[in-house]
């Protein structure tokens, strides 16, 4: 199936079947991946996965109904089976009252980003990944294929987004102790997976040192970007929509209602312009290039969707009401300077399964898991054994901040649950005064 | 269910593809749900979803390699069998294990557990949470307290689910049944002071239809929740210390979950999960010897209880599941895994192999992990705690990759005064390690303490899937738990 053009004509045939005052939405998302999962640097489980999703939603006399698909890429079985769909939804219409919160977008945008470009193949990758970890104990997993998104409507709005990329995600075992590394991109370079491969052997040698046991207590740490990863991702568990901050639900409600404000050097804004995420919304928004959420240290803006903007009298910014590609602002700490900086405490290379402990507070607790190191006199003495903090982050980028590295890592989320993941983060490492160790 | 596809076209089909092969899987999985939410009593938009695809498994030449389509159609069915040879070559290059040594499905069985009505209607569905949302609002109102009320919603999610297995050594392996979550959530908010409670909520998941609704309370239970959330607002924060603690089912189901079900998983301790949801404290020497807990500790994982969610007669690889003991009198007796992950520990475990649909390969899973009702009645619990602190309904979850030191909060607590209930307290939370914790089990509740729960979405694996697991408990009494409150 060559998605763009099978959505665009499956969505021809949908559209026109509407009746006067009826007005259909047609969302797609589709990928053609190829996952090689590995377990001790030999192969777990090898495969290819190629599915296409379809949601029709149906809106006539301000009542909604929608029905989502698997479609077959048989386009007269698809088409008939989507014709029946409509039927369907025009049944429910008939059992829901008035929604008040249907919203739509009524400017027509098209628009289309398609990246063209030559995937590594499963043959190439797989090679070249054992080439460059043959002698180590590695974990994790090959994703690779195009990921594409699409809309339509029956005013003929057509929007399409495809990107294609692969994500290497792996961990380098030495015992218990472990480092984490990720590849991601376009083009797969032998000598960046040697160089990630030559990286692990020197933090795992490393780590063979004795294990530093702490007890709890506060410590000064260093969270490096894809500890701040964990972080923000967490937060942005209902910490940045509209909705969650209208019902109570909110972690930075204290936040949002200014009763506290974070470090004047702290920013953080969902950048469209340079993400990978489509920039349409399910109703035909198109969502501004960048929408600020906290601007130093203040909040600036919560993301609203399509419903939340007409449940609240407020401007949709946001397909969905959390960030798809977040960034923060970056510090004034270089790379070469953050052990001399810690001085003597922890570094944090990875956090991992982060919750509340009390949303109220936006107090949360984790685990620090992979490469952490203990730091002393600016120098790395030794792996931490696993550690669990129960912090606040109102203190940890409030007064207890010192710093934010002045190199940021760009991170694309490998997740991959209902498909391959357009997320992205932009964020920098964060040296901070005193980071509560509890367990 | 009316099917969009004809088993007989695809059986055929399967047969002409598969004559030269020795080991080739092909495992079709049909899915409709429906969720219907009503919050602040204004209907969301209803969603359907139908999920229909197949996956081909092809073993050759020692590797294993798979493809999963949408297509269905014979020229659908060999493209993904070529690219799941294809596959197979790849792995076999490279292999972790020799996959020629796996057992082919053989089976010819028909299971079908769906209820004699089938799943819901969305009317019914529509009519039953628009009650239960003017339940939940005419509860805040008698209270006085509407304004007080920041949000609230019902919610069912129910599904009716199909597979069908055929494999080149003849196994014909169809399962069909239904599914129900209902969920009732409340948020009060008063200043900065935000306090939830809910009921279900994705947390008693069971497999049948609308019975269960009523088996498990609905609208019911409005009125209580939202009187709940008013009170937790004023009630004082949970004490920090360390003290005996009664934990409820709606708690002890995730305390399973995370400390005692993910750590059997025979591929984290094989170390397959260590990039991602992690390994297990647990090695394979410890079964038949390691004390995981005091001795009134006793788990078994069941596929045979009907209302549970994660039953099953036969896992996705095809294999046969039945009941097995996990640990016994507080000695780790069983693990939990995959006929692959089996051959390669060595270890005869609970056969569990499963996937989320058909676009994910099956993964060694958990099912209905279900702790066994000891012999007390809540009074005698409550009367073993001098003083302590008892917490109910899961709200936070947190552990360690290697699944030891772990955190909890729940939505509510209350404080236990000479073996009595006392006062209501927010913000409950308890942190532990699994080893100290298990063994400071102190009295397992009876059947009358014990609830039936589940939930849809325990994520795990590489590519990532959400699975249903099941999970029974009773109430449960521990000594000396490091508690906290909020702030």
């Amino acid at each position: 199936m060559v998605e763009r053009d099978y959505f665009f004509a499956l969505a021809d045939d949908v559209t026109v079947q509407a009746k006067p005052g009826e007005i259909a939405l047609l969302n797609f998302r589709g990928e053609t991946s190829d996952f090689i999962r590995y377990s001790r640097t030999r192969i777990r489980q090898a495969g290819r996965v190629r599915q296409a999703r379809l949601r029709l939603t149906l809106v006539s006399n301000q009542r909604q109904a929608s029905a989502a698909v698997d479609l077959s890429g048989d386009q007269k079985a698809d088409c008939s089976f989507m014709r029946s769909k409509i039927v369907e939804l025009r049944a429910q219409h008939a059992m829901l009252p008035e929604d008040p919160y249907v919203h739509l977008a009524s400017d027509l945008s098209d628009s289309e980003r398609a990246d063209s470009i030559q995937l590594p193949d499963a043959n190439e990758a797989t090679t070249c990944i054992a080439d460059a970890f043959r002698d180590l104990d590695m974990t994790g997993i090959w994703a690779c294929g195009e990921n594409c998104a699409g809309f339509a409507n029956t005013s003929g709005q057509r929007n399409w987004h495809a990107v294609g990329s692969f994500n290497f995600d792996c961990s380098i075992h030495s015992g218990t102790n472990s480092v984490k590394q990720s590849i991601a991109g376009q083009r797969l370079d032998l000598n960046a997976l040697i160089g990630s491969a030559e990286d692990a052997r020197k933090t795992l040698s490393l780590l063979s040192r004795s294990p530093r046991r702490l007890k709890p207590g506060r410590y000064r740490a260093y969270l490096a970007p894809d500890a701040m990863v964990e972080i923000l991702g967490l937060l942005s568990w209902g910490g940045f929509g509209l909705r969650s901050y209208r019902t109570g639900r909110s972690p930075l409600m204290r936040l949002v209602d200014g009763d506290v404000q974070l470090d004047p050097r702290v920013s953080v804004f969902e950048d469209v312009a340079s993400g990978f995420a489509p920039a349409f919304t399910a109703e035909g928004f198109i969502r501004p290039d960048r929408v600020p959420l906290v601007d130093n240290g203040c909040f600036a803006n919560c993301l609203v969707d399509a419903r939340s903007a007409r449940e609240f009298d407020q401007s949709v910014n946001a397909s969905v009401e959390a960030p798809l590609s977040l960034q923060m602002a970056p510090g004034a700490l270089a790379d070469e300077d953050v052990f001399a900086a810690l001085d003597t405490g922890i570094y944090i290379s990875n956090l991992w399964y982060l919750n509340f402990s009390d949303r109220n507070a936006c107090r949360i607790t984790g685990m620090t898991r992979f490469a952490c190191l203990w730091v002393e006199d600016g120098v790395p003495r030794g792996p931490l054994e696993p550690m669990r903090f129960d912090d606040t982050l109102y203190g940890l980028l409030g007064e207890r901040l010192l710093d934010f590295s002045k190199t940021r890592r760009l991170s694309l989320d490998p997740d991959t649950y209902e498909g391959r993941s357009f997320c992205s983060a932009l964020l920098p490492g964060a040296l901070v005064e005193g980071l509560n160790l509890a367990l | 269910m009316q099917h969009r596809f004809s088993t007989e076209a695809i059986e055929k089909s399967f047969q002409r593809l598969t004559q030269d092969m020795n080991h080739c899987v092909l495992r079709l999985v049909e899915k409709r749900r429906l969720v219907v939410c009503v919050r602040r009593d204004v209907p969301e938009p209803i969603v359907t979803d139908h999920v229909l695809g197949a996956m081909v498994t092809v073993v050759e030449r020692g590797g294993a390699g798979y493809a999963a389509s949408g297509d269905l159609s014979e020229t659908g069915l060999s493209l993904a069998l070529k690219e799941a040879r294809e596959r197979a070559r790849i792995a076999a290059a490279f292999p972790l294990f020799d996959a020629a040594r796996l057992p082919v499905p053989r089976a010819k069985t028909r299971m079908d557990s769906r209820p004699s009505g089938g799943m819901p209607t969305a009317s019914e569905c529509l009519e039953l949470t628009r009650e239960a949302s003017r339940v939940l609002k005419d509860a805040a109102v008698n209270a006085g307290a509407l304004g007080k009320i920041a949000d609230w919603s019902a919610t069912i999610d129910t599904a009716e689910c199909h597979s069908l297995m055929l494999s080149s050594a003849g196994a014909r392996i169809e399962q069909s049944y239904c599914y129900l979550s209902p969920g009732l959530s409340v948020v009060a908010r008063d200043g900065s002071q935000s306090q939830q409670r809910s009921h279900g909520d994705g947390h008693i998941a069971r497999r049948g239809g609308l019975e269960q609704l009523h088996a498990v309370g609905f609208a019911d239970q409005g009125e209580r929740i939202v009187e709940d959330a008013l009170a937790l607002l004023n009630a004082p924060e949970c004490p920090t210390q360390t003290t005996d603690v009664l934990l409820m089912p709606g708690q002890m189901m995730l305390q399973i979950h995370e400390s005692i079900g993910h750590p059997l998983e025979l591929d984290r301790i094989l170390g397959d999960e260590r990039n991602y949801a992690g390994g297990s404290f647990v090695t394979p020497d410890m079964i038949g010897r390691y004390q995981y807990g005091a001795e009134c500790l006793n788990v078994v994982f069941d596929p045979e209880i009907p209302n549970e969610l994660a039953s099953f007669a036969y896992d996705d690889d095809g294999m046969p599941t039945e009941r097995h003991e996990l640990i016994r009198d507080g000695i780790l007796v069983g693990a939990i895994g995959s006929a692959s992950s089996c051959l390669r520990a060595g270890i005869l475990a609970a056969t569990s192999a499963r996937a989320s649909g058909w676009n994910r390969p099956p993964i060694d899973r958990m099912g209905n992990i279900n702790l066994v009702p000891g012999e007390h009645n809540l009074k005698a619990l409550l009367s073993s705690i001098e003083r302590g602190v008892m917490m109910d309904t899961n709200r936070s979850w947190s552990i360690d990759h290697l699944r030891n030191k772990f955190q909890f909060g729940c939505e509510i607590g209350w404080l236990i005064e000479e073996g009595e209930r006392k006062g209501l307290i927010r913000n409950p939370g308890y942190r532990g390690v699994s080893a100290n914790f298990w063994r400071n089990l102190d009295m397992v509740g009876d059947a009358t303490t014990e609830a039936i729960l589940g939930t849809l979405n325990c994520g795990k694996g590489e590519p990532n899937q959400l699975m249903q697991v099941g999970h029974a408990a009773p109430a449960c009494a521990f000594r000396n738990v490091e508690v906290f409150g909020g702030g």
